[in-house]
């Protein structure tokens, strides 16, 4: 008999070992579970969706009737919405993640406020994306009042013709849109900027600091190129993110029935997440699969963006040091 | 060799001949602009806490709401009653009925499964439970929503004919499934970076697996445990699209999940759907409930981030 036998019962032994096996037993039903629901929640949505999908519900409008209903104008909005969303939001975050990693201060003041900002940031993230909605309401639709009210612009630029035509204060428009959706993706993107640079290994920038680079020279050069990979894959997760978003996309487009696709920065516009709960909340049977077809058609643009994501960090992303 | 090579005037050429005081300008000019980017991120604190707090001031500056009413009254009807009564714990009710329903299916699961992944799963399960976790987190709300609607909620009046058309119950559902994925993925970064020599320790006096996880890992990465069941928490108090599709309209002070109940981003849903002319008291209430929903994710967040920096325990 070996010591442990004599120390531990054996009875004790068997009733620790039938515990870990319950424990993996539960493990893999739970496992199961989750990935039953997976397989549950795809499945009845292209049950349900497929009836109406057919290559002219991207180009169709939303229509009365179910089997005319499409998502054009939504698409186009999504598109719209989320260039703007992107050409802020990346310089933005890129910026705050390079001042916060590579420029790191040595005062101890400085060193407090530097502590201060990342805390907002974390905070940022896990602020309710309705209530970055209702700041955009107030920020970007109405500017406060400051410019009058929305029927009569107090400043405009262009004509509502052109694409570029702007009016202070925004009112319910794309530009408006993306901004909003800027607000809600900006501290993703610092995070995982961060990340990115964070990943990249001091050698590279004491090497080129020895070769006599200014600060900035470093991260232009050094830091910033090495970490491209990481920071695209995080950005086109955060840009699926603001595809899929639609309860501050509600607060500024309201749900409206729109048959047009935007023309100007200006313009009114929907989303696609915006369109399905449109239908989603309808109590007539056959819109339901028409939300799951439009669903069908969100899903299929995120897992193209995810796929992308998981390519670059694939192939892209190699370890540096 | 040749570039190397090169005649000490050619170097000259193909540096750019910039004077010392332009590069500091620029150099200055880049810090500026960083800078500028950082406050950014400030001033959009200050304009969310400006916006919320103004505008619900101007909510509690009208003739019929007071502070009173709002902080411990137990009614909510701006839009039906003949006398509108603005309390706000029947939206706080809904909102924690929701989320209790959430969290009870995704703190268990979510931990159960991080530590699966993390001390047990060999690593074919592996490969298919974490892609299948990442397509789970990168759905959209307002599909999880739908998928309460037309799925949870038939299947649950099958089950049970008391459930009403919305319910808590399965809006509740859908968000636990929702916040599991960020339960898994952080509970499980929090369980990695237990260092492998307190395991081997455990197995080395003879610990199962289960003892090595329930005794040792988990105890050690209890901080960062708890602070992703805060960040779930705060994740699913926030949650929009699903109570808006699932939940229903109706605010009441119940902790039954299977009637309708409204939590307090339904509420502004419904508000900002149209359901109320603009600048009426119905219209600022939804300020003074945005107002008070940034506040309780604040506070958890500032919680978690408390714990995660202050009991971590650091090994090494």
């Amino acid at each position: 008999m070996s010591v442990a036998a004599m120390t531990f019962p054996r009875r004790l032994v068997t009733r620790r070992k039938l515990r870990d096996q319950l424990f993996v037993i539960a493990c893999m039903v739970i496992a199961a579970i989750s990935m039953a629901v997976l397989v549950v929640l795809l499945s009845s949505i292209v049950t349900q969706g497929l009836k109406y999908f057919r290559w002219d519900f991207l180009r169709e409008v939303p229509s009365r009737r179910p089997a005319k209903a499409g998502i054009g104008p939504a698409m186009w909005g999504t598109i719209w919405v989320c260039v703007i969303c992107a050409l802020t939001a990346l310089p933005l975050g890129v910026g705050t993640a390079v001042l916060l990693e590579e420029f790191k201060p040595k005062r101890s003041w400085a060193r407090r406020i530097h502590g201060f900002v990342q805390l907002n940031i974390s905070n940022l993230a896990g602020v309710p994306s309705i209530v970055y909605g209702i700041l955009g309401l107030t920020l970007f639709v109405q500017m406060w009042d400051l410019f009058g009210n929305l029927s009569e612009p107090t400043f405009t630029f262009g004509t509502r013709e052109d694409w570029y035509y702007v009016q202070l204060p925004f009112g319910r428009g794309t530009l408006a849109g993306g901004l909003t959706l800027m607000l809600v993706v900006l501290p993703i993107i610092i995070v995982a900027a961060q990340e990115a640079l964070r990943a990249v290994p001091n050698s590279l920038r004491e090497g080129a600091m020895a070769l006599g680079s200014t600060p900035w020279k470093v991260v232009a050069r050094m830091t910033l190129p090495a970490a491209v990979p990481g920071i695209m894959t995080g950005s086109i997760l955060a840009m699926s993110r603001a595809i899929g978003e639609a309860a501050p996309m509600l607060v500024i487009a309201g749900v409206v029935y729109i048959t047009f696709t935007p023309k100007h920065l200006m313009d009114e516009f929907t989303v696609m997440p915006l369109q399905i709960y449109n239908w989603a909340s309808l109590p007539q049977e056959e819109f339901h699969r028409v939300a799951a077809t439009g669903i069908i058609v969100l899903l299929i643009v995120l897992l193209t963006f995810n796929a992308l994501a998981v390519f670059i960090r694939q192939y892209f992303q190699k370890p540096l040091s | 060799m040749t570039a190397v090579a090169a005649q000490p005037s050619q170097v000259l050429a193909l540096a750019r001949p910039r004077s010392r005081v332009l590069g500091r300008l620029w150099e200055g000019g880049v810090v500026t602009t960083l800078l500028l980017c950082g406050a950014f991120t400030l001033f959009i604190t200050a304009s969310i806490i400006s916006v919320l707090f103004v505008e619900a001031a101007k909510f509690f500056s009208l003739p019929d709401v007071t502070l009173s009413e709002f902080f411990f009254g137990l009614e909510w009807n701006p839009l039906l009653g003949a006398t509108k009564h603005f309390g706000i714990w029947p939206l706080i009710c809904g909102t924690f009925l929701v989320t209790g329903v959430a969290m009870c299916f995704a703190l268990p699961c979510g931990l159960i499964t991080a530590i699966f992944l993390s001390e047990y799963a060999p690593r074919r399960l592996r490969a298919v439970l974490k892609p299948a976790l990442e397509i789970l987190a990168g759905i959209p709300t307002v599909v999880y929503g739908f998928f309460a609607l037309t799925v949870i909620t038939p299947r649950l009046q099958q089950i049970w004919s008391g459930v009403e058309v919305y319910n808590a119950l399965s809006a509740g559902l859908a968000v636990g499934i929702m916040c599991l994925p960020i339960v898994v993925s952080l509970s499980e970064d929090a369980l990695q970076a237990v260092p492998r020599s307190l395991r081997e320790g455990a197995y080395g006096v003879g610990g199962t697996r289960f003892d090595v996880s329930t005794k040792i890992v988990v105890p050690a990465a209890l901080s960062g445990i708890v602070a992703a069941f805060l960040l779930a928490f705060a994740r699913a108090v926030g949650e929009t699209m699903i109570v808006a599709l699932a939940a229903g309209n109706m605010a009441r002070l119940t902790v039954n999940p299977t009637e309708s109940s409204q939590t307090m981003t339904a509420w502004m849903v419904q508000i900002f759907l149209g359901d109320a002319s603009n600048f009426g008291p119905e219209y600022l209430s939804s300020y003074a409930v945005a107002a008070m929903l940034f506040v309780i994710t604040f506070i958890l967040t500032i919680i978690g981030h408390v714990i995660r920096v202050r009991f971590r325990e650091a090994y090494q």
